[in-house]
């Protein structure tokens, strides 16, 4: 097909271009947003470009160890999640009114 | 071939992160975090990360975004922001910098160095990516072996983490009250 | 004989330890004693190793011992050591020598003190310091003789302490001496800086390498130190107050000892003196000279024995001061040994004086008291003889040497010292005419006495006229009352009257037949009850009769009574007549009383020296204090008084023979003091004509100061208050300028010094304080608890570190 012929090659550099993007969204995210959860979220965002960044890597250098290591990314990934979100549990528990990460001020001096 | 595939994941992947980043309700940011993960687990199987794709499926947009529903649920913190109004002052303008600093940084980094990201630097004790058996296998057999310490490491980490979830977010008991600094702050 | 030397000092510091350690058990006079004897061991070592120092050659008089190594610091090294020569043993010896004699004074005079034995522990340890002050070999040993004096002096002059006059004069003593010391002090660093070393056999023998500018810098600040020791001008100001102290004391150290240090530090100091520049050693002459005028004008006025002998003192140490500075360090030593005899000798008789006139100080109440105090007058006598300059008497030797000296060296000088000597002989004469001679006013009323008695007497015959006025009041009270009692009387007679009048109407009412029936009723009743009844009727019958009877004599007293009311009330009009007749009595007495004190009150405030004050009139009204002093009787000293007087005036005839100027070879005191002297003392290269015209000069004008003085307070010739003015008696108001000077800028000055340590240095120092809580109020803000800023300092930061891994990374 004429169309195959001339599609550009989709070298390593895309994707880590594509991580780079997708990890600056998320930074930008975490500093805009105020919900935590969001906040949360923007971080998962980051995570996963450093996964996707790796798995780049880990393809261009033919090194499986690449993806060992997003595998534990992952897991640590979810173990954060788990706890952040029990910390925040916590919080809005004692502090019902504490909805944004502006309220919880506390050490404010 | 490839070609097709990448902008379509990247599409999605890119529209996702903005719809996380620009949406005022938690639980659409939410919806758009799970469309992200879905480009991204396509991308890993494009990269011949089959393996990781699944888990990526199943532990990331099955579990984790799951989670975040159900506290958002839990604590109904659905609630809208009001994205108009950013009560700390240039905090706007300087997270659009930093983030513009970071991407361009990445960018020149990357794209100086060009094709040099190839098999040039290989690792004298890599381990190639199989192409004929799944992944799976081999990857296995590389965390049991040259990497069980940070296995047995993150295991630990992982019930560490379930107990202080659990710990943390129980019902206070009763006498067990510790005094609420945030209250008399 | 020479090694006896750490006797000298070491008697007193045993006499010292042993009086702190025994002296209450010793008591009254066991403590005094022991004090004597040690100082009298001590003056027996003096003579001792005065006798080793002339076996000694000429040139080798000149010896170092050393006792231990007190300080070695580096290229500091300071030795507890003694230097042996001429001039330290003249000081010793004489030092010692009076002091025994006065500590044997002070056990007669201070017998009887509640704290008899903690005087002499401080007279040893005076003893002790001065010691250490004349013996040591280097500056830092007479510094600290000079300290041990200085507070042996504040101790001593407070003794009495109870009360505050003592307590202050002795702090204007330490005080003022303080200033000194602290010249003192910067000499013998300047000294240090310069030469390396302070031990005096180093730096007289380096002096004439210093330079000029070094040598005179430390010779003004030794006269500073000396000033405040030898109480010259400026700081002259503590010794009139340091009379507070006890006799002895005067005696003792400011006359004798303490004064003569300064003296002694420059005179040991000459080689730096001859290594300045001309004018110090003048300037030095100059300050003796005026001090010594000065001196002698304020000494002139004043009343209190002990003051004109204070201020005296501090213009005869001008003279010394005066020799030292024109080079004669010969007749500065032979007027100091001279004038310590006799002033010391004069002190005491005073004190002898004071004694026996029952602590009184005032000359304006002596008088007569050659005939009393027979021993006292004839060794004040000497003494006064002595320093008015009267040959053969040692003073007379002395001075006549420093004023040579004057008129070879600074004409200028010599009129002064000349003017001076004048108003010393005319002082002194004043003191012993006042003292012993004319008539004997110690029983004479003062002017504010008799003042005080006029008023009384007034007020006496006041107080009658008041009481007379009373009586008067009273006795036509009396009148009064006799007045009033006469009318009563009368109206009396009058009711009397009435009364009878009434009754004999009553009487003449009941006729003859009833009573006639009633009598025989009477006579005929047969039993008792009738009987009864008759003689009861016939009673009532008869009464009227019988109250008749009554009322006439009850008339007859009421008209006696009348008339005795009328005598009383001419008594009373005599009783007031006599009562007026003494109210003008009193009346009369109080305008004579008031005439009378108009005359009989003493015009001026002088007390009259030749006639009596005339209290005639008042002699019942005068205060107690005026009966004791005419009731007490002036004794003689006791012979532990008396003998060093006698002795005293001995040395004070005798030490002429020291350095008599007839002939080279009585020149004692002169060759003797060679080797101390370097060669730097001027010499008298006056003809013998001049000398003696010099003398009979001095001579005269101390002839002409005893007759004056002789005219005026012998004889009432002139006007006494035209000398002693008021301004001369306040030694021209230097103290009070002093005082003003140091309450009002001084003060300020002070405040200002004050304010500069609070704001400046304190600010300093608070303002860090403040600095940085200022700036972490400012860095506070960053705080702002916000977990997003946080995040956003994160980011910035990171992004800031990627760009300078990318800016040094190689592509």
């Amino acid at each position: 097909m004429i169309v195959a012929q001339s599609l550009p090659t989709v070298t390593p550099t895309w994707y880590l271009a594509l991580g780079a993007v997708l990890f600056a969204i998320g930074a930008v995210g975490l500093l805009v947003r105020r919900n935590p959860l969001v906040m949360f979220m923007c971080v998962e965002l980051m995570l996963n470009a450093v996964n996707l960044t790796f798995v780049a890597f880990a393809r261009s250098m033919g090194d499986l160890g690449g993806q060992v290591l997003v595998f534990f990314v992952m897991v640590v990934a979810a173990a954060e999640v788990v706890v952040g979100l029990a910390i925040m549990v916590a919080l809005l528990r004692r502090r019902p009114d504490a909805t944004t990460a502006d309220d919880v001020a506390a050490l404010r001096g | 071939m490839e070609f097709v595939v990448f902008l379509i994941a990247a599409a999605i992947v890119v529209g996702g992160a903005l719809g996380v980043l620009a949406l005022a309700n938690p639980v659409h940011s939410a919806l758009s975090l799970v469309a992200t993960l879905f480009g991204v687990a396509v991308l890993f199987v494009a990269q011949d990360a089959q393996f990781l794709a699944a888990v990526q499926v199943i532990v990331y947009a099955g579990a984790i975004v799951v989670l975040f529903l159900f506290v958002i649920m839990l604590l109904g913190v659905d609630r809208s922001d009001d994205l108009r109004v950013e009560p700390v002052v240039a905090q706007r303008p300087l997270a659009i910098l930093s983030g513009v600093g970071v991407l361009a940084a990445s960018l020149v980094a990357i794209l100086a160095a060009g094709g040099d990201t190839a098999t040039t630097t290989v690792r004298a004790t890599a381990t190639a990516i199989p192409t004929e058996e799944a992944d799976a296998a081999s990857l296995g057999r590389l965390l049991f072996t040259d990497h069980v310490l940070a296995f047995e490491i993150t295991a630990i980490l992982l019930t560490v983490a379930v107990v202080g979830a659990v710990v943390l977010a129980r019902r206070p008991v009763r006498g067990d009250d510790p005094v609420d600094v945030e209250a008399e702050a | 004989m020479l090694d006896l030397v750490w006797l000298i000092p070491a008697f007193p510091l045993l006499g010292f330890a042993l009086l702190v350690a025994f002296g209450r058990k010793l008591g009254d006079p066991g403590a005094g004693w022991l004090a004597t004897l040690m100082v009298g061991g001590s003056f027996a070592a003096a003579v001792a190793v005065f006798a080793g120092l002339l076996g000694l050659d000429g040139e080798e008089r000149f010896v170092v011992r050393t006792l231990f190594e007190w300080i070695p610091v580096g290229n500091f090294s300071v030795d507890v050591g003694v230097l042996i020569d001429p001039l330290s043993m003249t000081m010793v010896l004489f030092v010692t020598g009076i002091a025994t004699l006065i500590h044997l004074y002070a056990i007669g005079y201070m017998a009887g003190d509640e704290k008899f034995s903690k005087f002499f522990v401080y007279l040893n340890l005076f003893v002790f310091s001065m010691l250490m002050l004349v013996l040591g070999d280097n500056m830092l040993l007479t510094f600290l003789g000079w300290e041990g004096v200085g507070a042996c002096s504040y101790l001593l002059i407070s003794f009495w302490f109870g009360d505050e006059a003592n307590a202050s004069a002795g702090k204007k003593a330490f005080v003022t001496n303080r200033i000194g010391d602290f010249g003192f002090m910067t000499a013998a660093f300047l000294t240090f800086a310069t030469v390396g070393s302070i031990r005096y056999v180093d730096v007289l023998a380096k002096a004439p390498t210093v330079a000029a500018v070094t040598a005179t810098g430390i010779t003004l600040l030794l006269l500073v130190g000396a000033c405040g020791k030898s109480a010259q001008l400026p700081l002259y100001v503590w010794l009139p107050d340091a009379m507070a102290g006890p006799t002895p004391v005067s005696a003792l150290i400011h006359a004798a000892t303490m004064v003569t240090a300064g003296v002694y530090l420059l005179t040991r100091m000459n080689p730096v003196i001859a290594a300045a520049y001309d004018w110090a050693p003048t300037t030095i002459a100059w300050v003796g000279g005026i001090t010594a005028l000065f001196a002698a004008t304020a000494a002139v006025a004043q009343n209190d024995i002990k003051k004109v002998l204070a201020y005296s003192t501090v213009s005869q140490l001008g003279y010394l001061f005066l020799a030292v500075g024109l080079g004669g360090y010969v007749p500065a030593i032979f007027h100091m040994v001279t004038h310590a005899f006799f002033k010391a000798l004069l002190f005491l008789a005073a004190g002898s004086v004071i004694h026996g006139m029952h602590h009184e100080q005032d000359m304006r109440r002596f008088g007569g008291l050659l005939r009393l105090l027979p021993i006292t007058a004839g060794t004040f006598i000497v003494g006064w003889l002595a320093i008015a300059g009267v040959p053969p008497f040692s003073g007379f030797w002395s001075k006549d040497e420093i004023l040579a000296y004057a008129w070879q060296e600074n004409k200028a000088l010599w009129a002064i010292g000349l003017l001076t000597a004048l108003l010393t002989a005319f002082y002194m004469s004043r003191q012993v005419f006042l003292t012993f001679f004319g008539r004997y006013r110690f029983g004479d009323p003062s002017p504010e006495e008799l003042h005080a008695a006029w008023d009384a007497r007034i007020a006496a015959a006041e107080a009658d006229e008041v009481t007379a006025a009373t009586a008067i009041a009273a006795a036509e009270a009396a009148r009064d009352e006799a007045v009033t009692a006469v009318a009563v009387a009368e109206e009396a007679v009058v009711a009397a009257r009435a009364d009878a009048e009434t009754a004999a109407a009553a009487a003449a009412a009941v006729d003859e037949a009833s009573l006639e029936a009633a009598r025989s009723a009477v006579a005929g009743a047969e039993d008792k009850d009738s009987k009864k009844a008759a003689e009861k009727a016939l009673k009532e019958l008869e009464k009227p009769a019988k109250d008749a009877e009554k009322a006439l004599s009850a008339v007859a007293k009421a008209e006696a009574a009348v008339e005795a009311a009328r005598a009383k009330v001419a008594d009373a009009e005599e009783l007031v007549a006599t009562a007026r007749r003494a109210a003008d009595d009193s009346a009369a007495t109080v305008d004579a009383v008031r005439r009378a004190a108009e005359a009989g009150r003493p015009r001026t405030t002088v007390v009259p020296l030749l006639e009596a004050p005339d209290s005639s009139g008042v002699e019942d009204h005068l205060p107690h204090e005026v009966a004791h002093r005419r009731a007490y009787h002036p004794h003689e000293s006791p012979w532990t008084m008396t003998l060093p007087l006698v002795l005293l005036s001995g040395g004070a005839i005798l030490a002429g023979g020291l350095n008599l100027p007839f002939a080279k070879s009585l020149h004692v005191l002169e060759h003797w003091l060679e080797p101390a002297l370097f060669g730097h003392e001027t010499h008298l290269e006056l003809s013998g004509t001049a000398k003696f015209g010099l003398a009979a000069v001095a001579v005269a004008v101390g002839v002409v100061g005893i007759v004056t003085a002789g005219a005026v307070y012998l004889r009432g010739r002139g006007d006494r208050s035209m000398i002693e003015q008021p301004l001369l008696a306040d030694a021209w108001r230097v103290d009070r300028s002093y005082a003003w000077f140091m309450g009002g800028p001084g003060r300020r000055s002070f405040d200002l010094t004050a304010l500069f340590d609070r704001t400046v240095v304190d600010g300093a120092v608070n303002g860090v304080a403040t600095l940085v809580r200022t700036a972490s109020s400012g860095l506070r803000v960053a705080q702002t608890g916000y977990v997003r800023t946080y995040a956003l300092g994160i980011a910035l930061g990171t992004v800031a570190l990627l760009v300078l891994f990318l800016s040094r990374a190689a592509f």
